[in-house]
């Protein structure tokens, strides 16, 4: 029971980290490949977020008569790794247009074979 | 001056923004160069101050550590926080000629305030003692390098800056998987206070996959062999003054950052000892050293094949951290700051010619002896310290490389370092034999002007004076690597 339902979190960390992963190595279209990058950064912000969990703990605001209280920390620290994961995304889609503008497509294979051909 | 240790990290940071706002193409740049020299003068006097104290710390806000987050300076992050200012300050007046040429005026601004980031960024890893944290100004470094590659001129620029993207974003993920499992287990994310509580909980399988992920993570940072593949053209296609800055801090960084982790917060014991992965380290940077120098020898462009040398000189850096010795370490960080020397001034000597002609292939670059004498002089010069040619500092890292192989008997490891040498000289020569003994320059090209030359001469004029008088960096070294192996459990 434990090891299915108790660490449920925990496996669907592992595997929306290996559907990002896959993503990005198996698809040629470069916004198929931020979308994967995107899948895996989600599943570490998820694994954080499930470290600060407290069974039977209220959430962290100072109350009296509460003893145990959640963990914060992960959830603060996320909340940057979010922000660095949305500038990562925005600059990547920049760049996505660029190529296209430059290259005219936003396959790999094709972009591999024009970037050769000089 | 007790907030130094925090302003040199917060004024190139707070002056990016400014910069960006700056209108024109003189002020910005007045701007940027101005703060690179006092984050110069700022990390000398720091370097000064902890050569004399040892180890510096500064609680942020005021908050103590471990709560807080600390700064904290030993001789190793001063060492390589000296490195970043002495390169930025040298290359941020080269970008002054270069980037005039090379970016649309409009973006003029923008493109200061992205390399002052990325300075902050780097030194932001050096200066502080905090796990997460230095997540942080890994993804601001990184985020301003890809903004700056996607800069170049050539539109392979763009493509090597998407790989880059998706390859270090991956690899800072990692990082960041492997802290948030090392937290899950001590409770603690600052590196003094993860040292004292890791031994407890080691021997657990979490601890073990958070090793992992750091390693990997970081090494794809560093561009060790095999994770190197996006490197190459991201060196080559970004705009002439980035390349250099990045060629000689990034990877420099990320090593400094595997130094961190494997011997403050891990422990050599740990980490080598019980874990075997020095020879998985060590293989790798022999594979790479070899490798990657025997690929170099063939580009068809001067900049790519410096970029595939860099791959090869990071595996001498990863060779001297992996053999868990003094001696290796002293190696590995006067490795460090050696091949940034000579890489910044091999870089620069490429802006040069790219200012000149448009672009570096090799074939391209027939007559330049005669027709940029002082730029191909410059390159002989950057090429002879990349070799390791006695008085030159790529002579001294890789004369101690080779004391701390020898010191535990390990043969085989001179042997590597000696082919990859000698293939340093075919690549070296290539340019050198096609330059000096081909058919007459291009019609029209001159010697680049004195605003790119100089800075270049002065990383040159570096090279062979370090190469001579070696108290300073190789005193600073063995500090930062005695206190790096003292500190471990």
């Amino acid at each position: 029971m434990t090891l299915t339902i108790g660490l449920y979190n925990y496996w669907m960390v592992i595997t929306l980290m290996m559907i990002g992963l896959y993503t990005m190595i198996s698809r040629g279209h470069l916004v198929k490949k931020l979308v994967g990058l995107n899948i895996f950064q989600a599943a570490v912000f998820l694994l954080y977020i499930s470290m600060g969990f407290v069974r039977d703990a209220a959430p962290p605001i100072l109350e009296p008569g509460v003893e145990r209280y959640s963990n914060p920390l992960p959830s603060v620290l996320i909340l940057t790794a979010i922000v660095v994961g949305v500038a990562t995304t925005a600059l990547g889609l920049a760049l996505v247009l660029r190529i296209r503008e430059a290259y005219g497509t936003v396959e790999e294979d094709e972009l591999h074979r024009l970037d050769n051909e000089f | 001056m007790e907030h130094l240790q925090v302003l040199v990290v917060v004024i190139p940071l707070l002056a990016a923004p400014l910069c960006a706002l700056l209108p024109g193409r003189r002020v910005p740049w007045l701007l940027a160069t101005t703060v690179s020299w006092i984050v110069l003068w700022a990390s000398a006097l720091l370097a000064l101050e902890v050569r004399e104290a040892g180890v510096l710390t500064y609680e942020l806000g005021g908050w103590a550590a471990p709560w807080g987050i600390e700064y904290r300076l030993d001789a190793a992050s001063a060492l390589v926080q000296l490195l970043i200012g002495v390169v930025a300050a040298v290359v941020l007046p080269f970008a002054g000629t270069s980037a005039a040429l090379e970016i649309a005026p409009e973006r003029q601004g923008g493109f200061y305030a992205a390399l002052l980031l990325l300075v902050a960024g780097l030194l932001g890893i050096t200066a502080t003692g905090d796990a997460f944290n230095v997540f942080v100004f890994l993804e601001i470094s990184s985020l301003s390098t890809y903004l700056l590659i996607a800069l170049g001129r050539d539109r392979r620029a763009l493509t090597a800056s998407f790989r880059y993207l998706i390859m270090g974003t991956l690899g800072a993920t990692f990082y960041l998987i492997g802290v948030g499992l090392l937290y899950a287990m001590t409770g603690t994310l600052n590196m003094a206070d993860l040292a004292e509580r890791l031994p407890a909980v080691a021997d657990t399988r979490t601890v073990h996959t958070a090793v992992a992920f750091l390693v990997v993570g970081i090494c794809l940072k560093i561009a060790l062999f095999p994770l190197h593949l996006w490197l190459p053209n991201a060196y080559a296609y970004a705009p002439s003054a980035v390349g250099a800055l990045i060629a000689a801090t990034s990877t420099k960084v990320a090593v400094y950052l595997l130094i961190r982790i494997v011997y403050t917060v891990l422990g050599v014991d740990f980490a080598f000892g019980q874990l075997a992965m020095s020879s998985v380290l060590l293989a790798l940077a022999v594979l790479g050293m070899l490798t990657a120098s025997a690929v170099a020898v063939n580009q068809p462009d001067a900049r790519r094949m410096l970029a595939y040398s860099s791959v090869a000189q990071v595996g001498y850096m990863v060779l001297g951290l992996s053999l868990a010795s003094v001696a290796g370490l002293t190696a590995a960080l006067l490795h460090l700051m050696n091949h940034a020397l000579m890489k910044g001034a091999l870089f620069l000597a490429m802006g040069c010619v790219a200012y000149r002609l448009g672009g570096t292939r090799v074939s391209d670059l027939a007559g330049l002896g005669r027709a940029m004498p002082w730029t191909m002089a410059a390159f002989v010069a950057g090429g002879l310290s990349l070799i390791g040619v006695p008085l030159t500092v790529g002579f001294v890292s890789k004369w101690y490389l080779v004391l701390a192989a020898l010191e535990q008997g390990l043969w085989p490891l001179v042997i590597a370092v000696v082919a990859s040498s000698l293939l340093a000289v075919a690549y070296v020569w290539r340019v050198v034999e096609i330059a000096y003994f081909r058919g007459p320059a291009r019609d029209g090209v001159r010697e680049a002007p004195w605003s790119l030359l100089l800075p270049t001469w002065v990383l040159v004029l570096a090279n062979f004076w370090l190469g001579v008088d070696t108290r300073v960096t190789v005193g600073l070294a063995t500090q930062a690597a005695q206190a790096l192996i003292g500190a471990a459990p």
